[in-house]
């Protein structure tokens, strides 16, 4: 009794899902639009890591600008000197670069700034260029008196190529503007922006004195058919005696490459939240569509179409609708991706194309026709329980999905899909638990909340309120409301947004309250001994306050209770952190605590005794980090003098506050002779007094950097900005899907609730009374997903303040009920606007057209 | 004449929250090929039930149905439906045509469902035997309620069934369209020498039928033959 031909069976399927889909085409691409969006995410992001790979690939080398980089951040000792020697002997080309922080003076201006001052030797770089304007500026700067500066520095100061800038005591002539140099990104000349000196007249500057920091890089160009990477391996052992690094071409790329397939990676988890979100919709719009469809399924069955059969033409009309929605998808995205490399090029250290991504159209179509059919499988198999019977009467017997042993196979493929999918993007299973974990917690809330709020209206329904009140509150638990589905699409994009406002918000918060008050505003470092007092009478003469001054001394940890970085080297079952031993710490001394400071465990002693060992304070933190506990023994090379301590206490630090803090504290009476430099503190009352204070600081002690908090709030606020920007373009994406979800819901719902509408109209409700019943509607919806998604990132923004940026949990009310009403208004908006079709036309013309 | 439809011992039993309700009862009788035979009843009576129970649209709870010689008890869902497709037709008061397709459309899919090769031509021949030849390329909602009617019997008709089930087929028509609906339906089955068991509240149309079945409160309560003679 088989059908004669299965293979004309199946075509006949495909020919019933194509005539069926005929009069809902516009619908079931509605119910599809929910994912274009999410895909349009995830082709741009696709897209982007792409090109951003091969872009790296291709410019690789130019990110280093040599094959061999040798690093270190003190002074070549013998045996470190005797590596370059033989490094450069089998090098066509050398070149050396010493960097540092310093203050750098425009002679027209008279502006000051901390800058990165880079001096620099040789033919660097081999491979790409210092792009400048001049052009030949990048060659020609280091044969004479001249410099480069950065493109942002220039602006800042109204400078010209022409004019000069005094680093240390030597004046420069800006020979060019630097518009890039290798491996820098726009965010890197935002922190610390760079000034490019020859290194011939480094010493003249007077500013690489002994206890400065400095960083030195050795560039070598290798001789043709050496290999950078054997080459490098071969020294490493060596190198890290010398506590020296390296980097080449390779390891460069694979370094850049791994930290922009992170940023693409975190970024397609965005977008890919945003497309679960959508298919939620999908799935919800589906139930709906399947349930109208009930009729004509039982229909087909009476009419002898088996329930995989009937189940089959309405998968395909998924199929169908998923791979367009998915097209579109992937062009928009497509179209997306050629705004992304504008968005992100300040993290960016390449310059980044904008291709067409086949690969990434072909994963994001896939994905989209994949994702779709997975999430409307869940509806889409009650068909098979759809009985002929309901021709004739509405089932009596209708199974319930919980009691469907495939409707748990689908919910497990769906949650095994999450888990595969975030793991391919996150690589950890403990990353991809969490974040599966918070999904699916976040989802669970919103979804908590939408019930709750059902049952309450239902509980506590108000009978005594007025008709267009209740009626509005009642469509809330109607049959085929879409409340639970809207609640977590708007709710989930709310709490994007609003987490984000709130961490962005506290963050540059904390950071101004710091500067409120009396606290210190500026920073002055690198003072020496000799010039202490001459700096502090020049603060005075300012008219300003020295809050604080703190002596810094550089020592170097060589042992701890005894164990060297040579024993632990040799024995890898020692347990001392190897990171630390012969690592290089600014410490302090004094005999009192600060008020930013509290001991934690242990007793501070303030001086030592002549022949006492002295007793340490460690940083909590720093104590942990490093293994140690109260009464070990520390072994510190004092810049060449051995020091052997005990560790007396540990410290609580208050490391928000604008004050030295330190992680290493000795007691007065042991290092106080080593050769050291100076921090002072002041309080500076405004801009001009600042810039004047700069000004005679650095005409008058070139060496002293200072830094002024008001230009850190503002390079804080430029980077929070520009990674705010990009969280917001990706956050947005789930905005967007909420409201599409939205748009859609509103649509389906017209279709249920035309009849009712109408009926009202009938009995003789005016335009307005049926308006006032939809918008109380969506301001019910509106309001409980937004103010949900507020209280998920209150949560969410509590952890991150308290957890990731340790710093107090201060949100700010006022934005987050801006965001609630905004949200809830346009719901309002939405469902009003979509609603509008059925009041606008006489009841008879929509009775006729859409009984 | 053998029976196309042998019902002995049929009950049925819903389970609704935790309550079971019995709407049928102990129902046995017989029905010969090309016969015509109404199911005549008051609302709740059990008469719908057992025309789909008889159409294997449903199980029994107890007893057994056996239709053109199967036994439907013994048969999963999907052969039923393949069963329904091979010698079922069904005639439906409020029509039931798939909404999507056009006229045409809808007397082709029992037809496609069996493969046949020329099943265009066969709907488009019943459309004119039913007298809408020029409104197979109308949809369902571009059509009268009298012509929704016809479309749904030639579809019925289009698979050439043993037997056809009909559902109150008049019962929501105006006397005029009903009439003609009625000649219709009688036409065909004796045409086609096809069975025909109709549920109807109406008397009058009943009478028509050679045979009918009276039911109460889910018993049959009296089978008899009409009297043609009156």
């Amino acid at each position: 009794m088989k059908p004669e031909h299965q293979e004309i069976a199946f075509r006949w399927i495909v020919r019933m899902a194509w005539r069926d889909s005929r009069q809902n085409r516009s619908r079931l691409f509605l119910f599809i639009s929910s994912i274009i969006v999410g895909i349009a995410a995830l082709v741009a992001i696709f897209s982007f890591g792409d090109n951003l790979a091969k872009d790296i690939d291709k410019q690789a080398a130019g990110l280093v600008g040599a094959d061999l980089v040798i690093q270190s951040n003190r002074e070549l000792s013998d045996g470190g000197q005797a590596i370059i020697d033989s490094v450069q002997r089998l090098s066509t080309s050398y070149s050396e670069e010493q960097s540092f922080a310093s203050m750098v003076v425009f002679a027209n201006s008279g502006g000051t700034r901390l800058v990165d001052v880079r001096a620099l030797g040789g033919e660097f770089p081999y491979y790409g260029n210092l792009e400048t304007v001049p052009q030949a500026a990048g060659r020609t700067f280091r044969n004479n008196r001249q410099a480069l500066v950065d493109k942002t520095l220039m602006l800042q100061f109204g400078a010209e190529v022409g004019d000069s800038v005094k680093v240390g005591e030597v004046m420069f002539e800006i020979a060019g503007r630097l518009e890039q140099a290798p491996g820098q990104s726009g965010l890197s000349t935002t922190i610390a922006p760079a000034v490019f000196i020859p290194l011939e007249y480094l010493p003249a500057t007077g500013l690489n004195q002994k206890g400065s920091r400095i960083n030195y890089r050795y560039y070598f160009q290798l001789e043709g058919g050496i290999d950078a990477d054997r080459l490098a391996d071969g020294l490493d052992s060596l190198l890290e005696v010398q506590r020296m690094g390296y980097d080449t071409i390779a390891t460069r790329k694979q370094e850049t490459g791994r930290s922009f397939t992170d940023l693409s990676k975190f970024l397609s988890l965005v977008g890919f939240v945003a497309l679960l979100l959508g298919c939620i919709g999908v799935s919800s719009a589906i139930h709906i569509y399947i349930k109208e469809k009930l009729n004509t399924i039982a229909i087909l069955r009476c009419l002898g179409v088996s329930s995989r059969q009937a189940f089959l033409i309405f998968l395909i009309q998924v199929l169908g609708v998923g791979l367009a929605g998915s097209v579109i998808g992937a062009f928009i995205g497509t179209l997306i991706q050629q705004l992304l490399p504008l968005v992100l090029r300040d993290f960016v250290p390449v310059a980044i194309s904008s291709d067409i991504s086949w690969w990434a159209v072909v994963q994001g179509i896939a994905l989209g026709v994949w994702i779709s059919v997975l999430f409307a499988l869940l509806p889409l198999i009650g068909i098979r329980n759809i009985a002929p019977l309901n021709t004739l009467r509405l089932s009596l017997e209708a199974p319930s999905p919980v009691k469907d042993r495939w409707s748990w196979f689908v919910y497990g493929l769906i949650a095994l899909f999450i888990f595969v999918y975030a793991y391919l993007q996150l690589g950890g299973v403990k990353q991809t638990v969490l974040f599966t974990a918070g999904v699916a917690l976040s989802f669970l809330v919103l979804y908590g909340a939408a019930n709750l709020l059902v049952r309450l209206v239902r509980r506590f329904f108000p009978s005594s309120w007025g008709y267009l009140w209740r009626q509005g509150l009642s469509n809330l638990f109607r049959p085929n409301n879409q409340t639970v589905i809207l609640v977590i699409a708007i709710g989930l994009g709310t709490a994007f947004i609003a987490t984000l406002f709130s961490v962005q918000g506290m963050l540059v918060e904390r950071v101004a309250l710091s500067s409120s008050e009396h606290q210190p505003n500026m920073v002055l470092f690198d003072i020496q001994s000799s010039q202490q007092e001459e700096v502090a009478e020049l603060v005075a003469a300012q008219g300003l306050p020295v809050l604080d001054e703190v002596p810094i001394v550089t020592v170097q940890l060589e042992a701890i209770n005894g164990i060297t970085a040579d024993d632990a080297r040799r024995d890898s079952t020692i347990e001392v952190s190897r990171r630390a031993l012969g690592g290089e710490l600014r410490s302090t001394y004094r005999s009192e605590l600060s008020d930013s400071e509290k001991i934690s465990a242990g007793k501070w002693i303030g001086k030592t005794a002549a022949g006492d060992t002295a007793r340490v304070s460690l940083e909590e933190g720093y104590a942990r980090r490093i293994r140690v506990d109260i009464g070990d023994e520390l072994l510190f090379n004092v810049q060449g003098v051995r020091v052997p301590t005990i560790v007396g206490s540990f410290r609580e630090v208050d490391w928000n506050r604008v004050q030295t803090n330190f992680r290493l504290i000795f007691p007065e009476g042991v290092i106080d002779d080593a050769p050291q430099f100076h921090v002072l503190m002041t309080r500076v009352p405004d801009e001009a007094t600042s810039a004047r204070m700069q000004q005679a600081v650095v005409r008058q002690f070139p060496n002293v950097s200072i830094i002024d908090l008001g230009l850190i709030l503002s390079v804080l606020d430029t980077i929070l900005d520009k990674i705010g920007f990009v969280i917001r373009f990706m956050g947005g994406f789930s905005i967007l899907t909420g409201f599409v979800v939205l748009i859609a819901s509103v649509m389906i719902s017209k279709y249920q609730r035309i009849k009712e509408s109408v009926l009202l109209r009938t009995m003789g409700a005016t335009r307005k009374q049926i308006l006032a019943i939809t918008a109380l509607e969506y301001f019910f919806l509106g309001i409980i997903a937004s103010f949900t998604g507020v209280l998920l990132a209150l949560g969410g923004s509590w952890a991150l303040a308290v957890f990731s940026f340790e710093i107090p949990f201060t949100p700010n009310i006022l934005m987050l009920l801006l965001l609630t009403l905004t949200v809830t208004l346009l719901t309002v908006v939405i469902g009003l606007a979509n609603s509008r079709g059925i009041t606008g036309r006489p009841p008879l013309e929509i009775l006729r057209k859409e009984s | 004449m053998a029976a196309i439809l042998s019902v002995s011992g049929v009950g049925k039993t819903y389970q609704s929250a935790g309550k079971s309700l019995t709407v049928l009862h102990q129902i046995d009788f017989e029905v010969a090929a090309a016969s015509t035979v109404a199911i005549v009843g008051p609302s709740g009576s059990g008469k719908t039930t057992l025309l789909g129970l008889c159409a294997g649209l449903d199980r029994a709870s107890t007893g057994s149905i056996v239709l053109n010689g199967v036994p439907l008890d013994a048969l999963t869902e999907d052969e039923r439906a393949r069963v329904r497709n091979q010698y079922v037709g069904f005639v439906f008061q409020n029509f039931q045509l798939l909404p999507t397709l056009t006229a045409l459309e809808n007397v082709m899919v029992p037809l496609e469902l069996r493969g046949a090769g020329n099943s265009r031509q066969v709907a488009l021949d019943l459309l004119d035997k039913v007298g809408l030849a020029d409104r197979g390329h109308h949809y369902p909602l571009q059509l009268s309620g009298g012509e929704q009617q016809r479309v749904s019997i030639a579809r019925a008709f289009s698979n050439a069934p043993r037997i056809l089930f009909a559902d109150e087929p008049t019962g929501n028509l105006d006397a005029e369209t009903s009439e003609n609906v009625e000649k219709l339906l009688f036409d065909l089955n004796s045409d086609a020498g096809t069975t025909l068991v109709l549920v109807t509240h109406d008397l009058e149309l009943a009478s028509k039928t050679q045979r009918i079945i009276r039911m109460k409160g889910g018993r049959v309560v009296s089978d008899s033959a009409v009297d043609k003679t009156i």
